[in-house]
């Protein structure tokens, strides 16, 4: 105890929340049934809580080809590729990346996290500034610790904030690297791009790195993120993405046209001493890839899905984020309806993910609900009509009159 | 930009503390508060705080400077170095 003693409010905090008999970080799945369904303390339960936008999870093409992968090539790498070498695999998907968003270099990673913290660590060096959305994931975060270059924090969203902190910055030396994301994990919100973009513009030696982790799969014509919906795709220096959310696996990449590119494979740590990806990963991985190019009905399929919880939750009077997006994210007006909230919808046989600060921006606590394309229109329905009785339960619409909330 | 003193900071840093303040409306802000055990700010809300001192004073506090900073008196010798560059 004495060693993790500065985590004492963390175990407070999470002492607190089970004994009001709820743990949602002990949920176990006991048994996945669909992308949109599992067995959960004994009961079959909808899933809103999956960032499986486009359901690939059980797509029979990607596991076939994970099956029949790890036959061939065998379950893992057992190793770096830097010390044990790449597989075949891992190449191939460096160019099916590299061709699919029209960039010279793709550089794969084990997890979406490694990407962000070895992209972030290693490109800025100590001369230079990282400027970062203030919501900006932890994975950004950590990156910007784990290098040597001076951290800057600009309001969430606001280029003009960003413009103002680059304009102070003009005469230094050094370069000026923002980091944004396509669309934030925990509200939903897109990044204006196209403003950031003209900010960046006006700046000597600034590149902007864009996560599009929730955003790859989701946005524009054949899913390359928010970059291409917004037409900005030349303009990004660098793009980091996940498998781990459309793409229905794990790992991370990144991609770019930097000729310097691919000297980040020799020097680029959390890529050097880590275990690469297993063959069988990114067999399904590849094949994903080629489904949300070839299939856009899966994205439009998606965004009906939106557009209809969306409009559903905002009738019954649900205190919702301001954009439509694959995250709906609920606010709550507390820890304790929250976790209450949280558990009784369990009960009722619906899976989302409560979160609460630090996770969240202004100490917020929210519903985070996340939409698959594969969710049934029914199944959303009943989803609904679950949120609908658990707010009744729990007096959600009551305090929500009563403007009762911690954040206004 | 033009050079600040630490009397011409201090107040405003104090005005903005108040704000954030969580231990009751009238607590003595010193040079020698600290921000967490006396003034009660948890490390979000001092994330906030930093941005409102920003803004007021046309700067930005590198993240790799905040961790040094543990009192009222520390925060207001920063901001004054910072925009007197």
């Amino acid at each position: 105890m004495a060693l993790l003693k500065r985590f004492q409010t963390v175990r407070r905090q999470y002492e607190h929340m089970k004994s009001l008999g709820v743990d949602p970080f002990g949920i176990k799945m006991e048994k996945l049934l669909s992308p949109t369904e599992a067995i959960i303390n004994g009961r079959k339960t909808i899933l809103i809580g999956t960032n499986n936008y486009l359901g690939l999870t059980f797509d029979p093409r990607c596991q076939a080809a994970s099956a029949e992968t790890a036959y061939l090539s065998g379950t893992g790498t057992t190793g770096s590729r830097i010390a044990n070498g790449s597989y075949a695999e891992h190449t191939t998907l460096e160019s099916d990346l590299a061709d699919f968003y029209g960039k010279k270099q793709a550089m794969v990673f084990s997890t979406g996290y490694q990407a962000n913290l070895g992209i972030i660590s290693t490109i800025a060096g100590p001369d230079d500034f990282l400027l970062l959305d203030a919501d900006s994931h932890a994975s950004i975060y950590d990156g910007a610790k784990l290098g040597t270059a001076t951290v800057i924090r600009f309001r969430h969203n606001d280029p003009n904030d960003l413009d103002r902190r680059l304009n102070a910055l003009q005469d230094k030396p050094g370069n000026k690297i923002i980091v944004l994301e396509g669309i934030y994990s925990m509200l939903g919100d897109k990044a204006p791009l196209t403003d950031f973009v003209a900010v960046k513009k006006k700046y000597a030696n600034a590149y902007i790195v864009l996560d599009e982790a929730h955003s790859m799969g989701v946005l524009g014509q054949t899913g390359r993120g928010l970059c291409q919906e917004e037409n900005v795709e030349a303009d990004i220096d660098f793009i980091v993405g996940t498998f781990s959310k459309s793409l229905g696996a794990v790992g991370g990449f990144c991609v770019s046209d930097s000729p310097e590119f691919d000297l980040l494979r020799l020097v680029c740590r959390p890529y050097m001493f880590t275990a690469s990806l297993p063959p069988a990963t990114i067999a399904s991985v590849k094949t994903a890839l080629r489904i949300i190019q070839q299939e856009p009905q899966l994205r439009y399929r998606l965004w009906q899905n939106v557009e209809f919880f969306y409009n559903q939750l905002a009738q019954l009077g649900f205190r919702l984020g301001k954009n439509k997006s694959p995250v709906v994210p609920i606010y709550l007006p507390n820890v304790e309806v929250g976790t209450l909230f949280w558990q009784n919808l369990l009960k009722n046989g619906v899976y989302a993910n409560i979160v609460m600060p630090p996770a969240t921006p202004m100490g917020t606590v929210l519903l985070r609900c996340s939409i698959c394309s594969a969710h049934e229109r029914q199944q959303l329905q009943k989803v609904v009509d679950i949120l609908k009785k658990t707010a009744e339960e729990v007096g959600y619409f009551a305090i929500h009159t009563q403007q009762k909330f911690a954040v206004a | 930009m033009s050079t600040l003193q630490i009397s011409q900071v201090f107040p405003k840093v104090i005005a903005i503390l108040q704000r954030y303040n969580k231990s009751g409306s009238n607590v003595h802000i010193s040079m020698q508060t600290d921000l967490s055990s006396d003034l009660n700010l948890d490390s979000l809300t001092v994330m906030d705080l930093i941005m409102d001192l920003e803004q007021e004073f046309n700067i930005s506090i590198p993240m790799n400077v905040m961790s040094e900073i543990k009192t009222a008196g520390d925060l207001t010798s920063t901001i004054t170095k910072l925009a007197s560059v």
